[in-house]
Formats: C-alpha cells, structure tokens, sequence
C-alpha cells in the first residue's frame, strides 16, 4: 500500500496535490485497493464551480458505486479524459496518471487543512479494526 | 438476533490467499481475491478457475416413486433422464412463481439435486411437504457436502490430470463419480460460467485435500488455475445468460416473464404447469430482456427502466421496469444488464432509458446471450 508523501488526503479516501495554481485530485491507493477493479468513472463538467465536501464524480468499481468528493472549493478546469476509455488506470496509477481533476481553488487555506500521509495512514489503520 | 454466518471447510485457505469475505446467503463467502475480479474472470474465459461454491445445497433423492415426485415437484421432466446425467430444472408454486431454479443429476441409485444456498432449507421442506404421497427417501446432505467447480478451456485437462484421466470420458451434462488423491467425488461436466468445465461433490472432510491437490497439479500450474469468487461467478454466468435466483427469477415471475419456458415440459402435470401454461396463451406484460448501455455507465439492480421521452420517440417517458442485473461485462466489453420491462419494448432493438443515480442513460435490448456459451 502506498501512502504518497507528496500529496493531502481527506477521510472520504481523495487525495490532492498543488501543482503550480491548480489543485490535481484524485483517489487514494487505499481506496482504489478496497474498490477493486474500477470499470467506470463519471466526471463533473469542466467550468463547473463546486464546494469542498460536495461530490463532484463517481468511481464505479465491479461491485459498487463510490462517490468522490471536492477536496477544496474551486472552479474545475481539466478533467482526466483518459478514464473514459481505461477506467483501470485509476487502479494501475492512483497518484499518477489516474488522477480525475484538477481545480482552480478559491480558498487556498482549504488545501493547508488536509491530512498529511502520515496522519492518512494511522486514519486507514484505525479503519481496519 | 442475527444468525452467524456459515463457512465452507475453506474459509481459513480463502483467507490466507487473499480474499475478500463478505456476507451471502447466509454464509461467509470469498467475493474475489488479491487479483481482482475481472482478472478472474477472464482466467475462466482463457484458462480455468475454481470455485468453492461449497454454500450450495444439495438433497439426495432415492425409492421407486423418485422420478414421478421430480416430475410432479419440478418444470422440466427428470423421469426421462438417463442415469449418468443431469438436467435444469425449476420449482414453481401452483400460480407459476419461482421458488427456486436447480440442477438434477440421476445417478445409479440415487437423485443428486443441486440448489441456490439462500433456498436450501425452504426448498427441503418444500420437497418435504409434498413427500408424504410418494414412496421415496429425501436427506438435505448440504452440511456435509463440499462443493468446488473448475471451469474454463483448459478445466478437463487439468481434472484429467488428478482423475487418472476419467473425466475427460464424461460427457457435457453427465456425471460420474472419480477417485481423486485417492478421495471419492462425484463428478459432473456441469458448470455455470458458459465454459466446458466441472462441479464436484465431495465430503466436507476431505475438502482441503481435493482442493489443494487440484490447484498443486502440474497441469493446473501450467494453466495458472487459480480461485475465482462470487464477483467474477456472477459476471460469468450473467453474459451466456444464465438466470440467478433473486435477479432474474424470483417468486414474482413466471418461466415466462424470465424466458425459461424452454425448462418447463407442459406435457407433465408440474406444480404450476397450468398457470404457467395460461400465462403463456394470453402472452406476459412483462418480459426479461438483456440491455446494453448507449453511452457510458454502469448500471445496477434496482434501477428503473423509463420510455423514451419525447414525442419523436413516440411514448410518454412512463416508467417501464427495473433492471435486476446490471454490471461491465468484461469479454462482451459493454455496460450491459437484464431487465423485465413491458413485453413492447423487450424486443430486440427496442430503447429505453435507464435511471442510473438520477441521469437517464440511453439503452438498447440486445440478442441473448451476450457470450454464447464455449461448448455448444
């Protein structure tokens, strides 16, 4: 199980990472591992305008359906495309080339309140019990 | 109170390597293991997997008036079986509900009869009930009775290898019972995943045995044999179109609503034959169809089926059914599921829409199966 170092996590399994003014996000090798095999994934419009906590997408595994929710508040600006057609990548790759957005955040406090991988990892671990 | 839940002889081996355990029917079950469920299934497709399917329940049949009670308790015709063979059958209740669907096999000196682990027990009593006019002996033998199948190309080979090379000899439907490592099972060319393969029963006691020798064969770890859980076994047998009790047969539907008049012989005087005869005459309002998804999504049981919208469609965009299977198929590649829609749209080339989480995905039935099955 990899808990990337690089990246903030929130307790709803999603990650997010700065890179230059926007913020990536994805889902973590953790919940990608209690999915299982991911066969569809389900994407916000990009320009579309959403709060931290509010869903923006859904992670379709072979047996459920997962919603995934806003790290921070923001404007979506890109969408990862490639999960129309290979939805395992969120799988093979959740830190990389798995990642589902990226957002234009509006309160950059927002992001420095996320959980450090360290913190993550002792929250997964009390999940397991 | 909640009941604990039942495990096979292979919890702990299922543990060990990996599975995933959840709740089903009652039992503790493996739901799929480290690979994940679509490798597993495509491991059946182009090689082989096994199944502890050991939740399954089985009743043994014997007396003089066994193949006129089957006959009498069952849809399909078992006194017209051969011994050394096996057939599909359904129990229906005298207004054509489903109450289970099953497998006989007729052996030697015995009936060999196979059922869905949620209706065990109601089915014995059921069989029970209705005993007492016939001369025959009825034993409900599941709790110790193990289970396993082995499906896929390279399945006979692999079972040729720990059986001295008898099951090869079987024939598809037939059974036999074999030695292996020395343990004795009966062995049927049966399975439920539309690849040739086996089912075998053996006792609980010697369940760990069997299983290890099978996958430790040498034939197995050249074919990469490896255990499938139920994830991938109901993705299996949902793309040759095989009906699993709860989804596409329940107490609310007739054989002909879920399209198995094929089981049922009319000619035999079944609990249910007349009503499901009836039902049949004046046609079903409702009919099960198998969909594929137009765009993106994936769909689940329970969700609703709508009428097109739109007058170009020519409807109302009224509620039309509800799908009871749904899920990605994985060697069809399609966003796919079974419906019981309205008989007018469950047509072949027939659209709809299906409400998946609030958004109105386009749909369209599709021939059946969507996987024709390897070995006919």
């Amino acid at each position: 199980m990899t808990f990337d170092k690089d990246v903030k996590y929130l307790e709803s399994h999603e990650w997010a990472r700065k890179d230059g003014d926007v913020i990536v996000c994805g889902i973590s090798d953790y919940a990608q591992d209690s999915l299982g095999d991911i066969v569809f994934v389900e994407l916000p419009e990009v320009g579309q305008s959403l709060k931290k906590g509010e869903a923006f997408g859904v992670v379709e595994s072979v047996k459920a359906a997962s919603d995934v929710y806003m790290p921070v508040s923001g404007e979506i600006v890109e969408i990862n495309g490639v999960l129309e057609e290979t939805p395992e990548t969120v799988n093979e790759d959740p830190f990389g080339d798995g990642w589902l957005i990226k957002i234009k955040a509006s309160d950059p406090a927002e992001y420095d309140g996320l959980m450090s991988a360290d913190d993550y990892k002792t929250y997964t671990e009390g999940l397991e019990e | 109170m909640e009941t604990p839940l039942k495990h096979t002889p292979l919890r702990a081996w299922h543990v060990e390597h990996g599975a995933k355990m959840v709740p089903f029917a009652g039992w503790e079950m493996p739901i799929q293991y480290a690979g994940g469920a679509l490798q597993e299934h495509r491991l059946v497709r182009t090689s082989a997997g096994i199944f502890d399917i050991s939740h399954m329940g089985q009743l043994e049949l014997r007396g003089p008036d066994a193949p006129a009670f089957l006959d009498y308790l069952l849809t399909s015709s078992m006194s017209t079986l051969e011994a050394g063979n096996s057939r599909y059958g359904l129990i229906c209740d005298t207004d054509g509900g489903v109450l289970d669907d099953l497998f006989v096999y007729r052996l030697q000196d015995k009936w060999w009869i196979v059922i869905n682990a949620a209706n065990t027990e109601s089915d014995y009593q059921w069989f029970r009930q209705h005993a007492s006019e016939y001369e025959v002996e009825l034993a409900n033998v599941s709790d110790s009775t193990a289970m396993f199948a082995v499906q896929g190309p390279a399945a006979i080979e692999i079972m040729d290898d720990v059986s001295g090379g008898r099951v090869s000899a079987i024939p598809r439907f037939g059974a036999a019972d074999c030695s292996i490592v020395g343990v004795n099972c009966l062995v049927g060319r049966t399975g439920y995943t539309g690849e040739d393969g086996v089912e075998l029963f053996l006792s609980t006691a010697e369940a760990q045995t069997v299983w290890a020798a099978i996958l430790d064969s040498e034939v197995a770890r050249r074919a990469d044999l490896s255990p499938v859980g139920l994830a991938a076994r109901d993705s299996l047998r949902f793309e040759p179109g095989f009906p699993l009790y709860g989804h596409e047969i329940s107490r609310e539907v007739t054989p002909v609503e879920a399209r198995l008049t094929w089981a049922c012989d009319f000619d035999s005087n079944f609990i249910g034959r007349d009503a499901i005869f009836a039902r049949k005459e004046t046609g079903p309002a409702q009919r099960l169809c198998t969909f594929t998804l137009t765009e993106r999504g994936v769909p689940r049981q329970d969700c609703e089926i709508f009428a097109p919208a739109g007058e170009a469609a020519g409807s109302d965009g009224r509620r039309i059914g509800t799908v009871v299977t749904g899920m990605f198929a994985p060697s069809a590649e399609v966003y796919a599921g079974n419906a019981f829609v309205e008989t007018a749209y469950s047509k072949v080339g027939a659209e709809f829409e299906v409400d998946i989480r609030g958004r109105r995905k386009a749909a369209v039935v599709v021939k059946r199966p969507l996987y024709k099955p390897a070995y006919k």
